[in-house]
């Protein structure tokens, strides 16, 4: 995943990267895999500036389903960050990138939550709503924002 | 000590890396990995 190019520029412009080995670091693999919670490997945590977890992969992934999950988690911290502007470039981001990945469709809710927060606009909810009607229908995330309809 | 992997430049220092991402904004990506290094 990571020998890719446009994983590693990602991660090295957005990102401090850090790798705690199984086997290398046990001490330090024990104190940081008991803090988080990680009970398998690969487990890849995204954290924001203060260390809080805002996304979590587990296993393996192909680069073209793990680059829009770092970018979700990226994303999510500039939610939390309430940098609503910010965070909804982001989502947009994935969905424009990465339209047939897990990651769009989770990407697609968020944005239109993201717009929400920022503006205090309902119809922004009600045109998420609508978008899922055209694409991501099967997944939970149309399930989640049918309600606003 | 620093490793690079591509062109990412893997810390090992979890604390300080935690201390830059304070001082620098940016979110932090830790890979728990039994991959050879």
């Amino acid at each position: 995943m990571y020998s890719d190019r446009r994983v590693a520029r990602f991660i090295s412009e957005q990102l401090e990267p850090v790798r705690v080995h199984v086997r290398e670091q046990k001490d330090e693999y024990r104190r940081l895999s008991e803090r988080y919670n990680a009970q398998w490997t690969p487990t890849i945590l995204i954290l924001d500036s203060e260390g809080q977890e805002r996304h979590r992969i587990e296993g393996f992934l192909p680069v073209d389903d793990f680059l829009p999950q770092v970018a979700l988690g990226v994303a999510k911290s500039a939610f939390q960050r309430q940098e609503y502007a910010d965070a909804e470039r982001r989502y947009r981001e994935i969905v424009d990138k990465f339209s047939s990945t897990d990651a769009a469709a989770e990407a697609l809710y968020w944005a239109g939550v993201s717009k929400y927060k920022a503006s205090g606009d309902a119809s922004a909810l009600k045109a998420t709503s609508t978008a899922f009607r055209e694409r991501y229908q099967d997944t939970i995330w149309a399930k989640k924002a049918s309600v606003w309809e | 000590m620093p490793t690079a992997s591509s062109s990412i430049t893997w810390s090992h220092d979890f604390d300080s890396a935690l201390t830059q991402a304070r001082a620098s904004k940016r979110g932090i990506l830790l890979d728990f990995t039994a991959a050879p290094m």
